[in-house]
């Protein structure tokens, strides 16, 4: 959030806020852990609402769901916004105080009516309504998003979209007040503050603008760092259909299978020089490799830290030998360093720590000692004697302003790439399940009763249409690729909406269907909106079992 | 909540069963059809649908009563329309006796089997019912079934039999007594099958000395029609509500400190400084429970009040929601008195219907109702936490005092719990004065007492006689031991009270002196035992009694009343672990650590009776 990667709440304070807007996330099923604290914040009276084309299992919880049509989030949170100014309720001084751009921002949402925002996301106007007056009349309010909001064409305006709302009503920098991206893993966070993003070095020092900090590092490491920005994922695969990426080096990562239109992603691989990957599961993508470095579970088999979505750095502890051939992946690289010619000692990853918090300022403060007794401590803690930071960007409210404002950007509302139309006319959107991770390369790895197998989920309007019967096998095409996959009943779904997630890869391979437009700001794909058709096999319109059948009971 | 018990939709008869205590669904999210185009787009829900959460023991009620049994189809239902999990759904629907979450046949026949009635015959009974009726709880398949019940509070009328019939008009009824097991059979087999067949027992029958003139709780008993308002106030009554407006809350709170009145549901704790502590809370709302719950065994004594005055409880309920700001009364019935409800129900009503409930009771501008909410067997429902979490539509499980009732109570606010006898104190206490009452009795034990007689007693029913009358007077005035035969001992208080063995009964009956003799009155239960009275057997049935009714929240009890259960069935048996001695010294240090370490009542209370027992020589003969 203005400039730093990460969000700007505590879990503590989802539990004492007013108003929860849960926006383009299930966090009931994709973050659990987090769920926890935000039922608690329920418990104790705040009011949820959730915004998500499904009427999902957090959505359930919700006093308010939203079901706007898929990639309308800039239209609802414009129109949000419009009613929220019109009816004087935002935040004048604050928006005075802390911010710029609140005149063109005012004026690009103006025609954003309540009625226009009902034809463009399909929301009931009263329902937008009752939302804008809730959030803006909140004492404290927190939005929280995840991929719904980022896996889309225009990821980072959906991503200023809320952030603009936050900023109108002042929603940020005070003690449950805030905006959190929430994290997947317990460590997506600490990946990205560690610098494994390609315009930044760890603790979100930009590359390119921050000279200051690129001269710490190369004096640090006695060499030059390339002072360009990287190829992000989808940069890098542009990259080897040009031939101008040769060589690859995939670490947990399993791209065979989680890149959206797979076919096209999965011939760029193969055409690869040399592909190289690391994980502790043998992926699909490692099937491909020319080699193969089994890596080790970093949560039980490695010493280290984590970092969790409330910017918290915790230790953790090896409480496992590592299997076979496995190696901690920091005696990987070490490895890999002296190969080419560099002399490195053995490492501890408290000297890895140490140097990292020498060149990071914002874990400056973090020795192990005090992680042990604090039990984790939240980004930024500069020096030792710094408690950490709950919660960021209190200096918008400080007497005079700390810092450079908040900007408000002014976003339009861009509807999804791949458009419906006669031939493709269901909007197919994916998503995760509660027992399940992303292709399965963890999760398929053990028994859960939870496991369905993959199904082309449908509204009981769509199955009764397409005259479908429960379990029967459909190819389901898009305008990049078709699979068969078993169909499902899903009564939280309305006509014309499907949903699969992507974790049974094996069985149906949904990201043939994905497309890959993506973002030029973050480099993620559209993974939520495609746009498909489904069509009745002839004379095979029997049942296939579905993938752990056995195990459903 | 997106976990579904299973995948059937629940049946028509179910739904409707649910509708009638929710109304229709509001919308499909709600289970309603799936009709409206918008609803795909928006859903309301949340906190205003879980604040319908304290209908869902009335909603289980009302699918047990209409289908006999509570399927998973509708447990999802359910859930979905109250937005409640499934699994606590299932958690509160597995937590009562009356509930069944097995196929069950819609007629059934409680048979008490509790220790009242087993001097009265019960097991002969049982036997007669199993020869006709096949095994207990047996075939679904079938029209009619029967189960053993614990006390079902009839104990003048032993032995007793509580009849459900579940449809679309179900019907329940008390058989007290039962004259035979075929008689039991006839009537459930071929019962009316009308709701509310009016043939309700006189509730004078239960009370030996009815009209006598020195009665005050128990004064109208007989002489009023129950449900006539006209009668009661013909009988001096809704003049105490008059006086308590007149005195003002205050003036209530200090009459009832000097009357000494304290709760007569066994902790005996001083009303009036309950009071003041609730009327003092600066938070709002406060509720009023009475506490109707009556299932100690051996223990009738609020259910002849209720069916035979029940006026008396809703003035007195009155008096207590205008002295302490109670907007709100809740009486939570036990749900074995179909008398009571039905009784109490029209009394409500006609009360309302002539302005002493409602929103400006008698015209001086304060507001009071009243709802019955109907516990569905679990006796530890009575204890007053376990009581607010089943109203509130959770397991009837105690909640961990402090903080107490007067500040954190029902729905987490100030609460006013009181039990049945307790409250009908208070009219005569306003309107005569708290100096007046406190003449009566003795000691801190102010007043008149309800004693319950049964047993092998001749003339059983509800006696008052004041605080401080010997224990062998009030046996006298029942007539003494059935058919002159010699008394082995007397179960005082309940199963959660004690023995007491035929040379005590010189006992005086207040609270201070029970305590010096390492008894308790409790509930008030006299109940005789004479020598035919196979006394170790009635021990094991009370064990099995706390056994069963243990919630199991808290180890000393969950496991406790399982180990006094064993220990007592190898001393009955002969088959001990090692000598007698060291069984009963095993029972001693299981019951001391319930005692000492129990979170609630029951736990504390359920080796009384045991041990009191053993103290009289029941395992040295």
């Amino acid at each position: 959030m203005f400039g730093a990667g990460g969000g700007t709440s505590s879990y503590k304070e989802i539990e004492q806020t007013d108003m929860i807007v849960l926006w383009g996330s299930n966090a009931r099923e994709t973050h659990p852990i987090f769920f926890h604290h935000l039922l608690r914040g329920v418990h104790n009276g705040a009011r949820l609402v959730t915004v998500d084309p499904r009427r999902t299992s957090s959505a359930k919880w919700a006093d308010l769901w939203l079901g706007l049509d898929v990639g309308s989030d800039v239209a609802l949170s414009n129109t949000i916004a419009r009613e929220i100014i019109h009816e004087g309720l935002h935040n004048k001084s604050f928006i005075e105080h802390a911010t710029t751009g609140f005149d063109e921002y005012a004026a690009s949402v103006e025609s954003f009516t309540l009625d226009e925002g009902e034809r463009l996301t399909g929301v009931p106007a009263e329902a937008i309504r009752d939302t804008a007056h809730a959030f803006a009349r909140a004492d404290r309010a927190i939005i929280c998003w995840t991929l719904g909001i980022t896996e889309h064409h225009n990821a980072v305006d959906n991503v200023f979209a809320l952030i603009n709302l936050g900023l109108l009503c002042g929603h940020v920098g005070r003690w449950g007040s805030g905006l959190n991206p929430l994290r997947g893993q317990n460590n997506v966070q600490g990946g990205g503050d560690m610098g494994a993003i390609p315009n930044k070095l760890p603790g979100f020092q930009d590359v390119e603008r921050d000279t200051e900090a690129l001269a710490r590092f190369e004096s640090a490491y006695g060499v030059p760092v390339d002072p360009h920005y990287g190829w992000h994922l989808s940069q890098m695969f542009e990259a080897m259909d040009r031939d101008e990426l040769t060589h690859l080096y995939v670490i947990g990562e399993n791209p065979a299978q989680s890149e959206a239109d797979i076919s096209h992603a999965r011939k760029l691989l193969t055409s690869l020089d040399m592909l190289i990957v690391q994980d502790i599961v043998f992926t699909k993508t490692a099937e491909m490799a020319d080699i193969v470095l089994p890596g080790t579970a970093s949560w039980c088999e490695g010493e280290g830290t984590v970092t969790n979505s409330e910017r918290r750095v915790q230790r953790v502890r090896k409480a496992l030998e590592p299997p076979g051939e496995a190696r901690d992946d920091m005696a990987i690289l070490t490895d890999l360093a002296r190969r080419l010619g560099y002399d490195w000692p053995d490492p501890e990853a408290e000297q890895v720590w140490d140097e990292l918090r020498s060149l990071s300022p914002m874990h400056g403060g973090m020795s192990y000692e005090r992680l042990v007794k604090r039990g984790g401590i939240q980004w930024p803690c500069p020096d030792e004697t710094h408690p950490g930071s709950p919660f960021l960007h209190e200096r918008l409210w400080a007497e005079p302003l700390e810092g450079p404002r908040a900007p408000f950007n002014a976003v339009e509302h861009s509807p999804p790439v791949d458009e419906l139309d006669s031939d493709f006319p269901i909007r197919l959107t994916t998503g995760r399940r509660l027992e399940s991770y992303n292709t399965g390369a963890q999760t398929n790895l053990y028994r859960s009763p939870l496991h369905r197998g993959e199904s082309l989920d449908l509204s009981p309007e769509d199955m009764q249409r397409l005259a479908l019967v429960e379990g029967e096998v459909v190819r389901v095409s898009s305008r990049r690729g078709s699979v068969e996959s078993p169909v499902r009943t899903d009564p939280t779904l309305r006509p014309g909406l499907a949903f699969m997630t992507f974790h049974f890869p094996d069985q149906v391979d949904t990201n043939l269907l994905t497309i890959d437009e993506w973002d030029p700001k973050s480099g993620t794909a559209e993974f939520k909106a495609a746009a498909i058709r489904v069509d009745k096999l002839d004379g095979r319109a029997v049942s296939k079992a579905p993938a752990f059948a056995e195990e459903s009971d | 909540m997106d976990l579904r018990l299973g995948n059937v939709a629940a049946t028509p008869a179910e739904r409707q069963a649910v509708e009638s205590v929710l109304g229709p669904a509001v919308s499909r999210w709600e289970g309603g059809v799936r009709a409206d185009e918008t609803e795909g787009h928006v859903a309301h829900g949340g906190h205003e649908a879980r604040a319908r959460r304290h209908l869902l023991l009335p909603i289980l009620q009302a699918l047990q009563q209409r289908v006999g049994w509570i399927s998973e189809a509708a447990m999802d239902h359910v859930s979905e329309r109250l937005t409640v999990p499934p699994a606590d759904v299932y958690g509160v629907a597995t937590f009562y006796g009356l509930l069944s979450v097995e196929p069950r046949a819609p007629r059934v026949l409680h048979v008490c089997d509790d220790i009242a009635c087993r001097c009265a015959g019960a097991e002969e009974l049982i036997e007669g019912v199993e020869k006709l009726l096949g095994p207990e709880n047996g075939d679904d398949s079938q029209e009619v079934t029967w189960l053993r019940s614990p006390c079902l509070g009839q104990c003048d009328r032993a032995p007793a039999a509580l009849v459900t019939v579940a449809g679309a008009k179900p019907h329940e009824e008390v058989l007290a007594p039962v004259p035979g097991a075929d008689h039991a059979v006839a009537r459930i087999t071929h019962g009316p099958e009308v709701e509310g067949s009016e043939d309700w027992v006189d509730p004078a029958a239960t009370v030996p000395e009815a009209g006598a003139p020195q009665l005050r709780l128990l004064g109208r008993v007989g002489h009023v029609s129950p449900t006539s308002l006209d009668d009661y106030r013909g009988q001096g009554g809704y003049a105490a509500l008059r006086r308590a407006i007149e005195l003002g809350p205050e003036g209530v709170i200090r009459e009832l400190k000097d009357s000494g009145l304290v709760g007569r549901g066994g902790a005996a704790f001083p009303t009036g400084v309950k009071w003041e502590a609730v009327a003092h809370q600066a938070v709002r709302p406060h509720y009023l429970v009475c506490n109707a719950d009556e299932s100690e065994p051996g223990t009738f004594k609020d259910r002849v009040i209720m069916e035979g005055d029940p006026f008396a409880l809703i003035e007195a309920m009155t008096i207590a929601g205008f002295t302490t700001g109670c907007e709100r009364g809740f009486i939570y019935l036990r749900g074995e008195y179909p008398q009571a409800k039905a009784t109490l129900e029209e009394a409500i009503k006609e009360a309302r219907a002539r302005g002493m409930l409602g929103r400006d009771v008698l015209g001086h501008g304060f507001e009071f109702s009243i709802s019955i909410r109907r516990g569905a067997g679990a006796y530890i429902c009575g204890e007053e936490t376990a009581l607010f979490n089943s109203l509130e539509g959770f397991r009837g499980e105690p909640r961990s005092k402090p903080p107490f009732p007067v500040a954190v109570g029902l729905f987490g606010k100030p609460t006013v719990v009181n039990n049945v006898e307790t409250l009908v104190n208070v009219p005569e206490i306003v309107l005569f004065g708290g100096a007046a009452f406190a003449s009566a009795g003795s000691g801190v034990s102010t007043g008149t007492r309800l004693f319950c007689l049964s047993g092998c007693v001749e003339k059983p029913g509800v006696y008052e006689v004041p605080y401080g009358t010997k224990l062998h007077t009030v046996i006298e005035m029942a007539g003494g031991v059935a058919g002159g035969r010699e008394l082995q001992a007397v179960l005082l208080g309940g199963a959660a009270g004690g023995f007491v063995g035929p040379d005590e009964l010189d006992l005086e009956l207040t609270i201070e002196a029970a305590r010096e003799a390492g008894a308790t009155l409790g509930s008030g239960v006299v109940m005789l035992i004479d020598d035919r009275v196979d006394l170790p057997r009635m021990l094991m049935r009370i064990a099995g009694f706390f056994r069963d009714e243990s919630c199991g929240q808290c180890v000393p009890c969950r496991v406790g009343t399982v180990r006094q259960e064993e220990a007592l069935a190898r001393l009955i048996s002969g088959d001990t672990r090692g000598t007698v001695e060291d069984e009963l010294s095993l029972l001693d240090e299981v019951g001391a650590c319930m005692k000492d370490a129990s979170i609630c009542g029951l736990g504390q209370t359920a080796y009384g009776a045991v041990s009191s027992a053993i103290k009289l020589g029941a395992f040295s003969r």
